[in-house]
C-alpha cells in the first residue's frame, strides 16, 4: 500500500496528516501488517494533552499489544469512536483510519518527521526487505 | 509502536483469526516439526515409562496414546508429553521443542536403571498437524488407513502420500478433532506432503496455520503450555492435571511429593480460567487482583479468543479465589479491569456422532 506523500511518519510507525494547526494521527500500513488482526484500540480522551514521543494510547492485535506514540505535541480535539467497535478498520485501510485529531502546539514540529519516501526506506532497512 | 511481539517463526500465514476459525469450523494444517520425539525400547521400557511419567502407561494398549507429564521429585514439571505405545517394549514420547535437550537428558538419566534404550528421533521427523472437523476428510484422501477406525488419542500406521508405514495419530493441541502425521524430515518430502495436504483440504477451505493460532486454539481449550501453566516451579495439583496423574499405579518420580501435597489438604494455589468482563485484554504476566486491589496472582496465558469472541486468560490464584463465579480483576496497563472465574476449558469441541472421537 502506498504511503501518502502529504503525511509525515515516525520511526514508531505512526502517520500524521497536518492541516494548519490541526492534524490527524494513525498507524501505518506496515504497522497494521506487523500486528495482524487488530482487536482493540485504547483511545485517548478529547481534551487530553499529548506530548511528542510519549504514549497516548495503544492498539492490540490477537497476539500483541503496542503503544501508540504521539508524533507531535498538542491537545486532542477528536477521537475516532468507530474504532472502539470496529478496530479491524485499521487493518482494512490504515492510512484512512485516523485514531485521534489534535490541535498542534507547534505546527513546525511535523516537518521534522519522516517523509513517505524516508519512512519506506526506514521500513525496508528495519525489516531487511 | 516499537514492539511487534518479537516472534520469528511463522506466527501467521493468512491471518491469525482466519486460521483459528478454519480449525474450529473446517480444517487447518500446522508444521509442528519443532516437537521432539524420544523413543524408549527394550524389555524394561514399560517400567522406565512408569517411573518417568505420571500417567499409567500400563493401561495403554498397542496403538494407544495418552497425555502425561514427566515430573521432578518435587512433583513439578520437567515437561508435558504424549506417550504412544508402539509395542510392549517400545514407547514414544512426543515432547516440547523448547525443552528438548533437557527432556532427552532427563529421560536418558532416569531410564539408566532400566533395561531400556533411549533414542532421540526428533531430527528424523517432520510432524504435521491436520486439525479441525474436516481433518479426517482431508487426510483420508491421502492414506490407505481407515481413519474412521482411529479413535481420539489412538494411532495407526499407513501409507500417506506414498510414504509407507507413516505414523498417523489422532492427537493435537487445538481442542479440536485432528491428526498428527510423522514423515521423513528431508525437505523435498516434507514440502511434497505439505502441498498434497493443502490440495486435499482445498475443498474444505484448508489454510496453513502458524504459532499464533496454535496458541489461541490451545488457550480456548485450556491446554497447558510449558513455561506458562506448567513449569519446574508448578506442581500437578496446582495445574489441575490430577486426572492424568495416577498415584495409585505405584511410586514414580514426583509421586512422594504429590502425596504430601495431598495429605496437606491440596495445593494452596490453583489454575483458573478468567473471562475479562470489562473492556481490556489480559496478557501473559499481567497481575491478578482481588476485589480490594491486592495482588493475588498472575496471568499465565491471556488473549482474545477468536472463536469465543471473549477475552480470556489462565491464571494462578490462591485456592480461596478459585471458585467459579468469583469476581477478580486483571491489572491491564495500570488499570484494574473486572474479570470473573469461569469453568475451563473455555471451549469444548461439539460431540461427534462418528465412531471414536470421544
Amino acid at each position: 500500500m502506498a504511503y501518502p506523500t502529504n503525511y509525515r511518519y515516525t520511526r514508531e510507525h505512526e502517520w500524521i496528516e497536518a492541516n494548519g494547526n490541526t492534524a490527524a494521527v494513525g498507524i501505518t500500513d506496515h504497522a497494521q501488517g506487523s500486528l495482524g488482526d487488530i482487536v482493540f484500540v485504547e483511545l485517548p480522551k478529547v481534551g487530553d494533552k499529548v506530548e511528542k514521543g510519549k504514549v497516548f494510547g495503544s492498539v492490540e492485535s490477537v497476539k500483541a499489544v503496542s503503544d501508540l506514540y504521539a508524533p507531535a505535541t498538542g491537545t486532542v480535539t477528536a477521537i475516532n469512536e468507530e474504532l472502539a467497535t470496529a478496530p479491524e478498520k485499521i487493518n482494512a485501510d490504515a492510512h484512512a483510519s485516523w485514531i485521534m485529531k489534535i490541535e498542534l502546539s507547534d505546527p513546525g514540529e511535523v516537518g521534522g518527521l519522516l517523509s513517505a519516501e524516508d519512512y519506506e526506506k526506514y521500513v525496508k532497512e528495519e525489516t531487511g526487505h | 509502536m516499537v514492539d511487534f511481539g518479537g516472534w520469528d517463526m511463522p506466527v501467521e500465514y493468512s491471518g491469525l483469526i482466519a486460521e483459528h476459525m478454519a480449525v474450529r469450523t473446517g480444517v487447518g494444517v500446522f508444521d509442528v516439526s519443532h516437537m521432539g520425539d524420544i523413543q524408549l525400547r527394550g524389555p524394561g521400557s514399560l517400567s522406565a515409562v512408569q517411573h518417568i511419567s505420571m500417567n499409567d502407561a500400563a493401561r495403554l494398549q498397542v496403538g494407544q496414546a495418552q497425555y502425561s507429564a514427566m515430573l521432578y521429585p518435587e512433583g513439578t514439571f520437567v515437561d508435558d508429553i504424549i506417550v504412544h505405545k508402539f509395542s510392549d517394549n517400545d514407547y514414544l514420547f512426543v515432547i516440547n521443542a523448547g525443552t528438548r535437550e533437557k527432556d532427552y537428558e532427563w529421560v536418558r538419566a532416569q531410564a539408566r536403571a532400566f533395561d531400556c534404550h533411549v533414542s532421540d528421533y526428533s531430527d528424523y521427523y517432520t510432524q504435521l498437524a491436520i486439525q479441525g472437523p474436516r481433518a479426517q476428510d482431508t487426510l483420508q484422501k491421502l492414506t490407505n488407513a481407515d481413519l474412521s477406525k482411529v479413535k481420539f488419542y489412538w494411532f495407526t500406521w499407513g501409507t500417506v502420500c506414498g510414504l509407507a508405514n507413516t505414523l498417523i495419530a489422532r492427537t493435537g493441541y487445538t481442542g479440536e478433532d485432528g491428526f498428527e502425521i510423522y514423515i521423513p524430515s528431508d525437505e523435498a518430502t516434507s514440502e511434497r506432503v505439505w502441498n498434497e495436504v493443502m490440495q486435499a483440504g482445498a475443498d474444505f477451505g484448508i489454510v496453513p496455520c502458524g504459532l499464533g493460532a496454535r496458541n489461541t486454539l490451545r488457550l480456548e481449550a485450556a491446554l497447558s503450555l510449558y513455561g506458562h501453566e506448567i513449569s519446574e516451579s508448578i506442581n500437578v495439583f496446582e495445574a489441575g492435571l490430577d486426572r492424568f496423574c495416577k498415584l495409585e499405579k505405584g511410586p514414580f518420580l514426583g509421586s512422594d511429593a504429590l502425596r504430601k501435597v495431598q495429605a496437606a489438604g491440596g495445593p494452596e494455589r490453583k489454575l483458573v480460567g478468567l473471562e475479562v468482563v470489562d473492556r481490556g485484554i489480559a496478557r501473559d504476566g499481567y497481575r491478578v487482583l482481588d476485589g480490594s486491589g491486592t495482588v493475588i496472582g498472575s496471568v499465565t496465558s491471556g488473549s482474545p479468543a477468536p472463536f469465543l469472541k471473549k477475552n480470556i486468560a489462565l491464571a494462578y490464584v490462591p485456592r480461596s479465589y478459585a471458585e467459579v463465579g468469583t469476581e477478580l480483576a486483571v491489572e491491564i496497563r495500570s488499570n484494574p479491569v473486572k474479570a470473573v472465574v469461569v469453568p475451563i476449558p473455555f471451549y469444548r469441541k461439539p460431540k461427534k456422532s462418528v465412531a471414536g472421537a470421544s
